[in-house]
């Protein structure tokens, strides 16, 4: 527990650097504008999950009797916008990245200190006037906005809640902004691209992706909002518009919007799987380059949204063979850590439980998806449970499960305590068990026709719905218990090392919690990452060992 | 880091500035006098290259891309690639649309 | 690397290891935001390409009711106020303080010049029935489709000129400081960080003029 700090005079660390809540409101240090967002992400967390225990106590009975259609409209939208531009958007670049970038790179701070805290600002902004239109009734559009239903018909409060995402979506852009400047320009003596952890690689990738498609997404909603006021007719047919336009620069954006949820995720995924596999990353270069790939070709793949709208069908066909190509990228990362694993000395600590169900549920998410890139089984399973299920297992199964093991692994660099061993396992049993009783079935009820957004279903689905539900409200719990025991932990847990986890890796070398300028002295970097090594309890394989 | 280490600044010479105004306004003017000779398809193909040719200069010599980092350099290239992703798409589409004779699909002009 | 021993600038963040990396990162941060425009602008420029390839006709003919005299007046007074910014720069670059000033205030000039001409051509639109409303009159072939054209010249140039005007506020905030003399030789990120986001809004408009005001003059 002794901090290590060359001078042997304990320096506070950045959470006793000052106290008060105009140091936090002010600050400038990544760590601290890190957990203020974690508090922000967290709230819309369960409220858009308050949304979704809605959902599945209506989907319980065939009948609609739990709420209204209108209602149950308005509950999907505001659960999707939610759950994507409020958390899964953010959740792990605005707070993991935000925290550990700088360290992990061996900086002081983050380039723009002050854009990253206006960045925050922005985003809270932004969910103001998301929860304004909440607050007066919602939207109903559901979270795609598609027009002429939004320009045109609705009348839900569409321009406060497009207004709560331009104005979000600038939170995206300043956080991408700072991360791949200070990435670029900020790296410690000796630090060089091929020596950077895998993390920093997959949040180099997000940025790219919040920087080029971010902005196409605000204007698409500055002309809804123009479309909507003053019927610019760009999307009404009316005036010669094309409502399909709309979709192509919706989806310019949000399926690369998938991609700045997911790839954070992958990059924490490398992390644990090295740390508690006790070895070298397998293939670092074609992890580092797969997460770069998949930002570049997620650009060139949303077409496959729109394959039922009148889009041209050489258009669908080129969009069709383009997605299977993500797949490759995707899969090469897969096989990587499964090699990863391979031989390595495993320890089942609570981050590892995550890593391993983020394996698992992607993998499954990802195949979906290729089927669903496939023209004809989409045309079939179009907007039904099955792409439902397919995203969530992306979504939750792969970014969230990511973000928790994130979040156990750095819990005590984070905030110097430890959180119990047993009930943290517990949990993550509990979430993958509930996740996977809440969206498999919907696989099957997707496959035999059951179309989403609908509020009732015929009475030979309810099987599948009941079990649905009943996975949810485990998938529910296992999320509060997170909640108590590192509630708890903050301030009864045991007190942390500097390094609980024998991981290596530049944020492990200083205290925890760190200081509020990180290293008191420049670390000088010699090595590469993920350099394990015996006594760590891992034997290097001889050559040939590695291709058997 | 960073791919050239100057210990100053590059300084661009006023002349230079001046005589990339002077080109700026004489595409000016040669855009406007070409929109209104007939050249058919190759109207819009003038008018573009020249306010391509313009920007170039703005970027290069103005705005320094010419002192620039490679990085820097790269980034705008691709951007303006994503950018060219962007309407090559939309193209594809929005022009193969009524290539096939299906009922329903023809869009009407 | 090279001077982190010399002793601290005055503007020198904690975090950073020399002005010359501060510069490289700041203007490496203005890069990228220039990026993000880039794609921001690309969007509506994608939707006018669009409907421009559609609706040949309607569009040249909405866009002869252009003046294209005051558009070429106005493309002459932005890339002159590219060049009064280049020479703040250039006066930043080689220490003349005041020159700096007197630079940024013609630049905010020759903006206030452009932004005028586009009030009179604004409301010259609106003297002919040409902005798009309830007393939107057009006599053409098409009135449906060049209504579509006013409103995309209305979105886009108004897009511009917003972002004219943001970087007129900041011309206007960044004049003290160069009198105080904030802006030396070896400092001087804000001047050509503000200089490089002028230029591109300069950009934009090398565009908007051959797009909005110039096709199918010919045939019109």
């Amino acid at each position: 527990m002794t901090p290590l700090v060359s001078t042997g005079k304990r320096i506070p660390d950045y959470l006793n650097a000052a106290y008060g809540l105009k140091s936090w409101l002010f600050t400038t240090d990544h760590k601290r504008i890190a957990l203020l967002y974690m508090a922000s992400v967290t709230m819309f967390f369960f409220l858009g999950g308050l949304m979704a225990v809605l959902i599945r106590l209506e989907l319980v009975t065939p009948q609609g009797d739990l709420v209204e259609p209108d209602v149950y409209n308005r509950l999907f939208t505001m659960h999707g916008i939610i759950m994507v531009f409020f958390f899964l958007i953010p959740a792990i670049p605005a707070t993991l990245g935000n925290f550990l970038i700088p360290i992990m790179i061996g900086a002081k701070d983050l380039a723009f200190p002050r854009i990253n805290l206006g960045s925050w600002y922005v985003y809270n902004a932004g969910g103001l006037f998301t929860m304004y239109s909440i607050l007066n009734g919602g939207v109903d559009t559901g979270w795609t906005f598609y027009t002429p239903f939004s320009t045109t018909f609705s009348n839900t409060y569409v321009l406060a809640t497009g207004l709560g995402i331009f104005i979000t979506g600038f939170s995206s852009i300043m956080t991408g902004l700072n991360f791949l400047v200070t990435i670029h320009r900020m790296r410690a003596p000796g630090l060089t691209w091929f020596r950077l952890p895998l993390f920093v690689w997959a949040h180099y990738a997000t940025s790219i992706i919040m920087l080029l498609g971010t902005p196409v997404l605000a204007i698409t909603v500055l002309l809804v909002a123009l479309e909507r006021s003053f019927h610019i007719g760009v999307f009404d047919p009316a005036y010669g518009g094309d409502p399909i336009l709309f979709q192509h620069l919706f989806w310019f954006y949000s399926h690369p919007a998938v991609y700045i949820m997911v790839l954070p995720a992958m990059g924490v995924i490398s992390e644990l799987i090295t740390c508690f596999a006790r070895k070298r990353v397998f293939g670092y270069r074609f992890i580092a380059y797969s997460s770069v790939a998949i930002a570049v070709l997620g650009f060139l793949v949303w077409g496959h949204h729109m394959f039922t709208t009148g889009q041209s069908i050489y258009a669908s066909t080129i969009f069709s063979v383009l997605s299977m190509l993500v797949a490759v990228p995707s899969a090469i990362k897969v096989f990587n850590w499964t090699a990863t694993l391979y031989r390595g000395s495993i320890s089942w600590d609570t981050p590892m439980l995550y890593a391993l169900g983020f394996i698992g549920l992607f993998t499954i998410g990802g195949l979906t998806g290729v089927m669903l890139a496939t023209l004809g089984i989409d045309i079939h399973v179009h907007d039904t449970y099955f792409v439902v299920a397919h995203f969530h297992y992306i979504m939750v199964g792969g970014t969230i499960m990511g973000y928790l093991g994130g979040i156990h692994f750095w819990w005590p660099k984070i905030t110097g305590r430890m959180y119990p061993a047993f009930w943290s396992k517990f949990a993550a049993i509990t979430i993958f068990i509930g996740f996977n009783l809440t969206f498999f079935p919907q696989f099957i009820l997707g496959y035999m026709g059951m179309p989403r957004r609908y509020h009732a279903y015929p009475d030979e689905w309810q099987v599948l719905n009941v079990m649905s539900s009943a996975g949810a409200s485990i998938l529910g719990v296992g999320y509060l218990i997170p909640m108590i025991y590192l509630a708890w932990s903050m301030r009864y847990g045991p007190r942390a090392e500097a390094n609980p986890w024998g991981a290596v890796g530049l944020e492990w070398e200083i205290q925890s919690p760190p200081t509020a300028h990180n290293f008191e002295t420049e670390p000088v970097v010699d090595k590469e990452a993920y350099a394990y090594t015996a006594e760590q309890g891992y034997v290097p394989p001889t050559k040939e060992a590695e291709f058997v | 880091m960073a791919n050239h280490d100057h210990d100053t600044p590059h300084i661009t010479g006023l002349g230079t500035y001046f005589a990339v105004f002077g080109a700026l306004m004489v595409l000016t003017a040669a855009t406007v006098f070409v929109a209104f000779q007939d050249l058919g398809m190759m109207n819009n193909v003038v008018a573009l290259g020249i306010a391509t040719l313009k920007a170039v200069l703005v970027l290069w010599f103005f705005m320094h891309l010419g002192h620039a980092t490679t990085f820097t350099r790269v980034a705008m290239a691709s951007t303006l690639f994503f950018f060219f992703l962007l309407l090559a798409f939309l193209f594809g589409d929005t022009l193969t649309r009524d290539l096939l004779d299906v009922p329903g699909r023809v869009i009407e002009l | 690397m090279s001077d982190a021993s010399a002793v601290q600038h005055p503007k020198l963040q904690h975090y950073f290891h020399s002005l010359r990396q501060q510069t490289e990162t700041v203007t490496l941060g203005m890069w990228m935001f220039l990026v993000t425009e880039v794609m921001f602008f690309g969007g509506l420029f994608a939707v006018y390409a669009l409907y421009r390839s559609q609706y040949p006709e309607a569009f040249a003919a909405a866009s002869s009711h252009l003046p294209i005299n005051l558009g070429a007046i106005n493309t002459a007074v932005l890339i002159g106020s590219s060049l009064t910014m280049v020479l703040a720069v250039w006066a930043a670059q080689t220490g003349r303080q005041k020159m700096i000033a007197v630079f940024l205030l013609l630049t905010f000039v020759l903006g206030a010049a452009f932004l005028g001409i586009k009030t009179v051509e604004y409301a010259d639109k609106w003297n002919h029935h040409l902005v798009p409303g309830p007393s939107f009159q057009f006599e053409g072939a098409d009135p449906g489709q060049a209504r579509m054209f006013f409103h995309l010249y209305f979105a886009m140039t108004g897009l511009h000129a917003v972002h004219m005007i943001i970087g007129m506020v900041f011309i206007l905030m960044w004049v003290p400081r160069a009198l105080r003399g904030e802006f030396t030789r070896e400092w001087n990120d804000p001047v050509e960080i503000l200089g490089l986001y002028w230029h591109f809004v300069d950009l934009v408009w090398i565009f908007l003029f051959p797009l909005l005001y110039l096709i199918g003059r010919h045939t019109g």
